[in-house]
């Protein structure tokens, strides 16, 4: 079957057989252990070199507007990000916590997955209650790769327009 | 103890050392009192306010709804093509009617009782207002005397220079170009040069703190090359780069004015702790700058206009930053980045790439809300204290270099004078 742009088309999902969706899930169930582990080092080796991250308020995305609250286009900017959070970026520090929701299969073919799930992150400041930081959604396109399933790109369209603040951290 | 504790840690009233302004009261920033009051002598009486971009809204019917302070306007295109903006609230019962952020329309309906308006602002239908015939009765309606043309939305001033639009609720207010005065027209005129602009999108983010210390951050030359380290490594922004501090005769707008050393290394003139020698991006094409012809010199120029927006151009990124106060303890920042229309496909991407350095999640910016968040955190605490901000002296004058805090002394100088009268 045919499908439109990821997140983009209508609710149409395609199967995909039992063991590659649950190699699916496992990464995408690594990704938010890694993100929230606060060992950032984690984070670009869930990408392929030659990879897009992109974090986006959804009101740019769905007008067509090109700008991203962050917009990397390699695993060197990555890890250049995740220097800036550990070396260079002064921020008040908190713990994330990612909730994920199951990926939704858009399409697929030889070596690559189109998908897309839900998430919310909470934010938990050192001397504060537990918020909802940014809730969104990601559209992806996953590869396989020597070393088992990367991202190629990874959008994170998000609805939380009004940022509390700062992100820091990888979503 | 080195200081006395004060009779009160909460005083009634804001009082300043000294006729000065380089020591600046906590309680400037902690009462709502005082935020009212700013209110209604800065953002809505005297001072034209930031409304958005004519990029925004290029056709006919197309509207934006933003905030001139805390009042809800929508800046919209008429049919004739005029710029108009209105407030957002219904003359009928109040309600603050329009609830998408964009879009494009006809005209005005507000919901409740269907109030009809132009996209000028002109009432033009009023339900029932001739009554409803019931038995050959006219039962109800509207007094005949009531008149359409006197209960229209609330029509602002509107200027617009450069496709930028300011907006004010002051029918006296001085012509913008009076307004900003000759010196930082110049630094607007240089951006906003007449080139048709091309928007590229928005960041938004909450500061919880109070909206002056946005304006402050941006007068402040000191802290970039300390907080930013990133700055500092690459040359951005150097203690010895070339500079000026400049400032409208009042000392209410300011622009802060920074060419790229290439002289020296960063660690011979950063003398600061957060320096990190041995940083190497990864993937330089965060910084991959080419100069553009309008800049005339400059890689960098801030520009404050007081009280509800930042003009940035930084290398090749250029965005607007619109103050959107909420309350004495938190506002809101709106960015909107833009291009210019005849940007290359290159230089639009490249825009794109170094707007990573910029806004909620920036390289250099996230950490300036964090700032915000925390001195406010400290003035909470103890509105009897007070700032200092004394470096390069207590005077306000403009500058020819970065290590002063005089912008921020010219700012409260002319806050005093508007505050005090």
């Amino acid at each position: 079957m045919t499908a439109a742009a990821p997140g983009d088309g209508a609710a149409t999902s395609v199967a995909i057989d039992f063991a590659r969706y649950h190699a699916l899930v496992q990464l995408y169930a690594e990704y938010a252990y890694a993100v929230d582990s606060g060992n950032w080092d984690l984070w670009p080796g869930f990408f392929v070199d030659d990879c897009r991250y992109r974090l986006v308020p959804r009101e740019n995305h769905e007008r067509g507007l090109p700008l991203a609250t962050l917009s990397f286009e390699s695993k060197g900017m990555l890890r250049d990000r995740v220097y800036g959070i550990r070396e260079t970026l002064f921020h008040d520090p908190y713990y994330q916590r990612h909730v994920v929701g199951a990926p939704l299969v858009r399409a697929t073919s030889a070596g690559r997955i189109e998908s897309e799930a839900n998430y919310a992150v909470f934010r938990t400041k050192l001397d504060g209650p537990s918020t909802v930081f940014n809730v969104g959604r990601y559209l992806d396109i996953v590869v396989d790769t020597a070393e088992g399933l990367k991202f190629a790109s990874r959008t994170v369209v998000f609805d939380s327009e009004m940022i509390p603040n700062s992100i820091i951290y990888p979503l | 103890m080195d200081r006395p504790e004060p009779a009160a840690v909460f005083p009634e009233l804001l009082s300043w050392e000294s006729a000065g302004t380089s020591r600046i009261p906590f309680a400037a920033y902690t009462s709502d009192a005082l935020h009212r009051r700013e209110l209604e002598r800065f953002f809505y009486r005297s001072h034209w306010c930031y409304v958005g971009l004519e990029a925004e809204i290029p056709n006919p019917g197309d509207f934006k709804r933003t905030v001139v302070g805390e009042r809800s306007v929508i800046l919209v295109r008429a049919q004739d093509g005029e710029i108009h903006v209105v407030e957002n609230v219904c003359a009928h019962r109040g309600m603050s009617f329009c609830r998408e952020r964009h879009g494009n329309r006809k005209d005005f309906t507000c919901p409740y009782h269907q109030w009809n308006y132009s996209l000028k602002g002109d009432l033009q239908g009023v339900p029932f207002r001739r009554g409803v015939k019931q038995g050959g009765v006219v039962q109800g309606g509207m007094p005949a005397d009531f008149k359409p043309a006197d209960n229209g939305l609330t029509k602002l001033k509107v200027a617009a220079r450069g496709g930028v639009v300011f907006a004010s609720f002051d029918p006296d207010i001085e012509p913008l170009e009076a307004f900003l005065g000759p010196t930082i027209l110049r630094y607007f005129d240089r951006l906003f040069d007449g080139r048709a602009l091309k928007l590229l999108g928005y960041n938004r983010q909450r500061i919880p703190g109070n909206w002056k210390l946005m304006q402050e951050n941006i007068k402040d030359p000191y802290h970039p090359g300390l907080l930013h380290t990133w700055f500092v490594t690459f040359g951005l922004w150097r203690a010895d780069n070339k500079s000026q501090l400049l400032m409208d005769e009042r000392c209410r707008h300011a622009a802060m004015i920074s060419t790229r050393g290439q002289s020296g290394a960063a660690a011979d003139v950063t003398q600061v702790a957060s320096f990190k020698a041995d940083m190497k991006l990864e993937d330089p094409r965060f910084l991959d700058i080419v100069p553009e012809p309008w800049w005339g010199g400059p890689t960098a120029v801030m520009t404050t206009v007081f009280p509800s927006v930042i003009f940035q151009q930084q290398v090749n990124s250029v965005s607007t930053r619109h103050i959107q106060p909420d309350g004495h303890g938190a506002f809101d920042f709106v960015w909107t980045h833009f291009g210019f229309a005849d940007d290359t496909p290159e230089m639009t991407e490249r825009r794109l790439r170094q707007a990573n350095l910029f806004g909620p999640a920036g390289f250099v910016s996230a950490d300036d809300g964090e700032v915000i968040e925390l001195s406010q955190h400290g003035f909470e605490q103890k509105p009897f204290h007070r700032t200092l901000a004394e470096l390069g002296g207590t005077d306000v004058a403009d500058a020819d270099h970065m290590v002063t805090e005089t912008l921020i002394r010219g700012m409260y100088r002319y806050w005093r004078e508007v505050m005090e009268a």
